[in-house]
């Protein structure tokens, strides 16, 4: 590799008491690329993207953005620095209008837009994730699947370089899964590159350049979906030792 | 000039330590923050004042009647007008705010029934206030009778929730409500124990603080602020926390009125306070949360 | 009904206006009353500035009113009023920055605790430097301000801090704020700087108390730092602003207006059983009427609203 990856993590260790959720973890996302972070639930996913997103500290271990040391840095600064993500649960602002969520993520990112230019970019954006002319509904009446795309327009609207996704695609149903997986592949041709924690195997093969495994905070596999989704100890990962 | 502030410090910081592990049950088990809190304290010094000057009652005895009194009335106060805001919250957070200002306001009936039947003045009593003397210092003996009834009953209490059944629910609940449901917890009956039990400590405190401090209706608002203070300190919830806290703030308010100013006590509290706002807000024995 | 901008500026000014007025037709009573009012629309007000969107309860207004009095006392004869204003202004801010910073970046909880006890404590240090230092505890104010100057003063700072309430409302601050207040995980992974957000309301919260606290000086002819950081204001004060309702700039004065009346009715008739009645009162409404007037009044025009 010749090139500094846009995100760069390495050695990566948190310990909750006793339990270390992510142990020693090392992987790396290029510019425009969508990496895959896979492995059964409790496995330290979605606490390795708290730690990039800067929602929890790290104990060691290094995080580099552009080759930028970000790890351990406030959540608002690693925002404004080009990382926005979604979350597990969809959290959505459930007293502000959808237009008025999408403006918040424009107002503070790393673009600062405030004024009549962003009231014009918030509408393109609730546009590009199926919201176009909704923007005056208050955010508690959408349904499930319309505040999950809410979350990803609020997003975007940081203008970010690296998108956070975890499990975004969960819960939609197999029309919506599509136009789901269609929207992520077309940030790949804007540049945006993609973190994303996920379950669903048919997004995953369809979209993931490459996957990092996890199992007990480790990575035990790193490569192409089919490569990873082959490896043994992958699957021994998901279905459990016979002789456990 | 050590010994005899050293003393005195541990005397206060035990009552501080007890009335702090009763807080850190209201708030840790029962999820109130109880802006009322010093006020039983106070209520509960009066009353033994009044059984003491008028029946003639030994304030010791007066424990065994004033600690159930309170500890049946903030039972009566977590039913009646609590619970209809535990029931109404949606979030933890929402209780909080609810709590704190339903509290603030029953502080302020509180202080006005006894600023109506005792007015502003400072009051005291006199007894056992005969000087003994401990390792070459003299020191009263109602301030050393106080620190070990505090003992005694600060080791009962964590021991009852340590050894017993009933404790150990109470500590599940404090850990994880939602997850003490699921072993068969009555989550809402553990928290109005823990509420009235915190409330008997309180009462207990204010009993043993009579003994030898003056007072007057309006210092219970000190006492929950150093009860506050106490139970950040030594992290929510945190039984032995609450005892090394407790200690540290009566041995540095004793240490700063000796050798500094008196007028400067609650300033010497705050100060404390603030660094550990600063340095550890999770408390000294706190885990960082996530 | 939407007003155009330039009726609403013609409407408010001529209110203003009449406001002004007041003085010259009201009797010595109900100049008081009036100025009471404005104290509390101020106060309150201010208070909901902060509390309202952040949901940090403050129970520290006193400490900054408090703050306000006491620097008009000490150096109200010495130095030129709008110095002395300035100094106030500038002591109180210093303090709110402090307390902000310590406290504002953790749980709405130790908030709460610190500014509980935060007018004892300055009522302590301020007792401790009058007895220690000047060796005076207690001040005789006799200044050139007449109740007619203080009730213009109390109008123009009441204009200032809803004119402050609209301009944070249209701003990328009062953005911030609403998603503070909705989700404090999500405001800081969309870029905002939290703490510092909540520091900068909190200390332009506290500099309209403080100000507030140096003009209604004059009116006390005596001062001792427990008429100064008397608790039961910062109690009225937030019985007043949730009654109203936080959640509009102008909900804290549909509380002011009615309690202000009760008060001085209580006050004037069961003096020794005030704080009771006050506490009861309280409790009242954090029970019936938690969103406030302003809440219900919006339910039932939305009600309405659904029905036509």
């Amino acid at each position: 590799m010749t090139a500094t990856p846009l995100l760069d993590v390495q050695g990566l260790t948190r310990r909750f008491g006793g339990l270390v959720a992510v142990d020693n973890l090392d992987l790396s996302v290029q510019a425009g690329e969508i990496v895959g972070l896979l492995g059964p639930n409790g496995s330290g996913k979605t606490t390795a993207l708290n730690l990039i997103s800067g929602a929890l500290k790290p104990d060691t271990g290094s995080i580099a953005l552009r080759g930028g040391a970000i790890a351990g840095l406030a959540p608002h600064k690693i925002a404004r620095l080009g990382v926005a993500r979604t979350f597990q649960l969809v959290r959505v602002l459930g007293s502000l209008t959808v237009h008025e969520n999408v403006l918040a993520g424009l107002a503070f990112g790393t673009r600062n837009d405030w004024g009549p230019r962003a009231e014009a970019s918030a509408e393109d954006l609730l546009q590009r994730v199926g919201l176009g002319g909704r923007g005056a509904v208050m955010t508690s009446e959408l349904t499930y699947i319309d505040q999950k795309r809410l979350e990803l327009a609020r997003a975007l609207a940081l203008r970010p370089e690296l998108l956070l996704l975890d499990e975004w695609l969960a819960g939609l149903n197999p029309t919506e899964l599509l136009q789901g997986i269609e929207l992520v592949r077309s940030l790949r041709s804007e540049g945006i590159a993609v973190l994303m924690v996920e379950h669903v195997m048919d997004a995953i093969r369809s979209l993931c350049d490459r996957c990092v495994v996890m199992n007990a905070g480790k990575r035990i596999a790193l490569g192409t979906p089919t490569e990873v989704l082959s490896d043994p100890e992958v699957v021994r990962a998901y279905l459990g030792d016979s002789d456990a | 000039m050590f010994l005899e502030p050293l003393l005195t410090g541990i005397t206060l910081g035990g009552m501080y330590a007890l009335v702090a592990m009763g807080l850190t049950l209201q708030y840790g088990v029962a999820r109130i923050m109880n802006l009322s809190y010093g006020e039983i304290l106070v209520a509960a010094a009066f009353a033994v004042l009044w059984l003491f000057t008028a029946a003639g009652l030994n304030p010791l005895l007066g424990l065994a009647v004033v600690v159930p009194a309170a500890f049946i009335v903030s039972w009566l106060i977590y039913r009646i007008l609590l619970l209809p805001l535990v029931r109404r919250a949606k979030t933890r957070d929402a209780l909080e705010v609810d709590s704190i200002l339903a509290t603030f306001g029953l502080l302020f009936v509180v202080q006005g029934v006894m600023l109506v039947i005792f007015g502003g003045a400072y009051y005291s009593y006199s007894f056992l206030a005969i000087p003994v003397n401990v390792f070459g210092v003299t020191i009263a003996a109602n301030r050393l009778l106080a620190l070990a009834f505090a003992a005694v009953i600060g080791l009962a209490l964590y021991l009852g929730l340590t050894r017993t059944r009933a404790g150990t629910a109470l500590r599940a609940v404090a850990v994880d409500p939602v997850s003490a449901q699921l072993v068969a917890i009555d989550v809402r009956a553990a928290a109005a124990m823990a509420f009235a039990l915190g409330g008997g400590l309180v009462a207990a405190g204010g009993v043993l603080v009579s003994m030898f401090l003056t007072f007057n209706a309006n210092i219970g608002v000190v006492f929950t602020m150093k009860a506050l203070i106490v139970v950040i300190m030594g992290g929510v919830g945190n039984m032995l926390g609450a005892l090394v806290a407790g200690l540290i703030l009566g041995l540095t308010e004793t240490f700063v009125a000796t050798w500094i100013d008196p007028g400067l006590t609650l300033a010497a509290t705050y100060t404390i306070f603030l660094v550990i706002l600063l340095v550890r807000p999770q408390g000294l024995f706190g885990r960082s949360g996530r | 009904m939407m007003l155009s901008l330039p009726v609403k500026l013609i409407g408010t000014a001529a209110l203003v206006a009449l406001l002004a007025c007041v003085p010259m037709v009201a009797d010595g009573y109900r100049l008081s009353l009036a100025i009471s009012l404005l104290n509390y629309t101020v106060l309150a007000t201010a208070w909901a500035l902060f509390s309202g969107p952040t949901r940090y309860v403050s129970l520290a207004t006193v400490a900054f009113f408090g703050i306000g009095v006491y620097t008009v006392a000490v150096l109200g004869e010495v130095l030129a009023w709008p110095l002395v204003l300035l100094i106030a202004l500038g002591l109180g801010m210093f303090v709110a920055l402090i307390v902000g910073l310590a406290t504002l970046r953790l749980s709405g909880v130790y908030f709460v605790i610190f500014t509980f006890g935060l007018a004892e404590l300055v009522r302590q240090l301020v007792t401790w430097f009058e007895v220690n230092i000047t060796r005076t505890l207690g001040r005789y104010v006799f200044l050139d301000v007449t109740t007619d100057q203080i009730y213009w003063q109390l109008l123009g700072l009441t204009v200032l801090v809803f004119v402050a309430g609209i301009l944070i409302r249209r701003s990328r601050l009062g953005l911030a704020l609403r998603v503070i207040g909705d989700d404090e995980t999500v405001a800081r992974h969309i870029g905002i700087n939290t703490t510092a957000a909540k520091v900068a309301l909190f200390v332009l919260s506290a500099s309209f108390m403080t100000l507030c606290g140096a003009i209604m000086a004059p009116r006390w002819s005596y001062i001792d730092p427990a008429i100064a950081f008397n608790p039961v204001t910062s109690f009225q004060v937030l019985i007043m602003a949730l009654l109203g309702g936080v959640h509009r700039l102008y909900g804290p004065l549909l509380g002011v207006v009615p309690l202000t009346l009760l008060f001085e009715f209580l006050l004037a008739n069961f003096p020794n059983h005030f704080s009771i009645l006050i506490g009861i009162a309280f409790m009242l409404i954090v029970y019936a009427i938690p969103q406030g007037i302003a809440g219900l009044l919006e339910k039932l025009t939305k009600r309405k609203g659904a029905a036509s």
